[in-house]
């Protein structure tokens, strides 16, 4: 069932971007996610393409991993851009049908919407692609300090972000059994109706649950019988390194920025 | 009911860059009536092939028969909760699939999927209790308030309620002290006895394998590299240290003992009591032979 979930797994390698910090990773993709919003013409709409798939080219990961990541959500990105489609209103009208409108505004908004969803989706799948999930937290806690001013509990979040990323195939493993179990006992998941499903999910979920309260208490206390007291006064073992390379990237975005911002309209 | 499996491969999570091939080119018969032990070091594919037994997956390469049904890679996922019930499946630390609230209701779970009343479910909770060491007092309580063992033996006899025709067991005693592994083993023997269940055991324990099963199966790397009676495969004691795996404590025992005094032990002792008999029967050998040495 989750087989074919690319986004959010790792592929270890040695590309430039898989050494990139993983801060000026997670920045670029926040960065990315925020400028996207200033194209609006084709013109910044290529550069922001001959950009992603420079990256991924430099990633030395193989473009079809990337084209799966979108597979999954094909039909989230096709309804909204037909929505989009459907309902926008505009000078050169082609299709006049009570509320339903296809003006070439549309038409155009259309293909921007579906040009913004696949770019986002593969730079995050870029980063997550070419992440270890624990330097992301690593990276998440150290961009979330200046929270700290404000009373955050940062690191608290860091280390509930990190465990929660180290359970996640754990979790995955674990409903996989719980469901054959389940299924060798004659469960049927996804058939039926609606209520039916609804029922057949019981079986899983309360399992589940069981298993992480126990398992939570377990880690709890591995954690403090290895002189776990909280985050005051710990060191790290992973250190973030921000290199020559990672200020390149930095710099790559901000002429990405400043070249959007000539480009559009 | 037979299980045959005809050149079967599996790949996981086939046509994505994770694929991982885990099964190619086995071939197996179970017959109906034996005890199977399914034997091989950790990632041999073990649970594949034992997830194949009642079509919970589904072969990428070859076909598995399960009585009359043909199981390939086209095979429809509807319409095989016939398989599931005749084929019941004990997985690995069977404690955590529990989930309803009571222990009967439980143990009803399992037949009720497969078309039993709620009477017929709770009476059959009723009689599986027993059969698994537990007694009526238990059917009224939370499964959550249970301890370990005792979950695990509720866990099987909701598989035993399906009534199966085939029992498949994955490492059944895995995590349970010396008296709760044997009497769980005992009462798999006895069902296999008594009942004409087949049993298919997947274990490490070579004790278990020596006292129990009558036909056996080595896997490594994803393919069948042995099969035979115990008695055969457990004769090259080398080879299958080479497979990282062992023989049986009385097979060990024996050998070093016919190195070390010189006792020619007739047969290979699978189990203690075989060694004892062996032994037994060596000495009477050799006593023979020194009076016949002394009256000449």
């Amino acid at each position: 069932m989750m087989d074919k979930l690319i986004f959010g797994r790792y592929i270890p390698g040695t590309s430039w971007i898989h050494k990139l910090d993983p801060r000026a990773k997670l920045l670029g993709t926040i960065i990315f996610i925020g400028i996207i919003f200033l194209a609006n013409n084709w013109q910044t709409y290529l550069l922001l393409l001959v950009f992603a798939l420079g990256a991924i080219h430099l990633s030395n990961i193989k473009l079809s991993f990337f084209i799966n990541g979108v597979k999954p959500l094909i039909w989230l990105i096709l309804f909204t851009v037909v929505l989009q489609v459907l309902f926008t209103g505009g000078s050169t009208i082609y299709f006049d049908w009570g509320p339903i409108i296809v003006s070439q505004e549309g038409l155009i908004n259309g293909v921007f919407i579906f040009c913004r969803f696949v770019l986002i989706i593969f730079m995050s799948t870029l980063l997550t692609l070419t992440t270890m999930p624990l330097s992301l937290t690593d990276a998440i806690e150290y961009l979330l300090r200046p929270l700290k001013v404000i009373k955050v509990p940062v690191y608290e979040i860091a280390l509930m972000l990190s465990i929660a990323l180290r359970f996640v195939p754990t979790l995955m493993d674990e409903t996989e059994k719980i469901m054959n179990a389940q299924r060798a006992r004659g469960v049927d998941f996804g058939e039926g109706n609606i209520f039916q499903q609804m029922k057949a999910i019981v079986p899983i979920l309360i399992p589940l649950f069981v298993s992480s309260f126990n398992r939570a208490e377990e880690l709890a206390t591995a954690m403090e019988a290895r002189g776990y007291k909280g985050g005051e006064g710990r060191t790290k073992y992973r250190k973030l390194d921000w290199v020559s390379r990672d200020t390149v990237a930095m710099l790559v975005y901000a002429l990405l920025t400043v070249g959007l911002v000539v480009f559009r309209n | 009911m037979d299980i045959t499996f005809e050149k079967v491969g599996y790949t996981y999570q086939k046509g994505t860059p994770f694929q991982n091939r885990a099964l190619y080119d086995i071939d197996l018969h179970i017959k109906e009536g034996s005890f199977t032990a399914l034997v091989g070091h950790t990632g041999s594919g073990k649970s594949t092939v034992l997830q194949h037994l009642n079509a919970l997956m589904k072969p990428s390469e070859g076909t598995v028969t399960i009585g009359d049904r043909i199981i390939t890679a086209q095979t429809d996922n509807k319409n095989l909760k016939s398989i599931r019930k005749k084929v019941g499946i004990v997985f690995q630390f069977p404690e955590s699939q529990l989930f309803e609230e009571t222990v009967a209701k439980d143990i009803a779970f399992g037949p009720k999927n497969f078309g039993a009343t709620e009477e017929e479910g709770l009476e059959l909770a009723k009689r599986m209790l027993p059969i698994v060491g537990l007694d009526e007092s238990y059917l009224e309580r939370s499964p959550f308030d249970l301890s370990g063992g005792q979950m695990r033996r509720v866990a099987i006899a909701g598989v035993l309620a399906m009534e199966p025709e085939v029992l498949v067991l994955d490492e059944p005693t895995a995590g349970l002290d010396p008296q709760g592994r044997k009497e769980m083993m005992d009462m798999f023997y006895r069902l296999y006895r008594t009942q004409g269940i087949t049993i298919i055991l997947v274990t490490h324990q070579m004790d278990d394998v020596a006292n129990y099963a009558d036909h056996m199966v080595v896997l490594e790397k994803g393919t069948v590299i042995k099969e035979g009676a115990p008695q055969e495969v457990f004769k090259d004691a080398e080879w299958l240290e080479s497979k990282q795996l062992g023989v049986p404590s009385a097979v060990s025992f024996g050998s070093l003992l016919s190195q070390k005094t010189g006792l020619f032990l007739n047969e290979l002792p699978l189990t203690t009591g075989n060694l004892a008999d062996e032994i037994a029967k060596a000495l009477k050998l050799q006593s023979v032979a020194t009076e016949e040495g002394d009256a000449q």
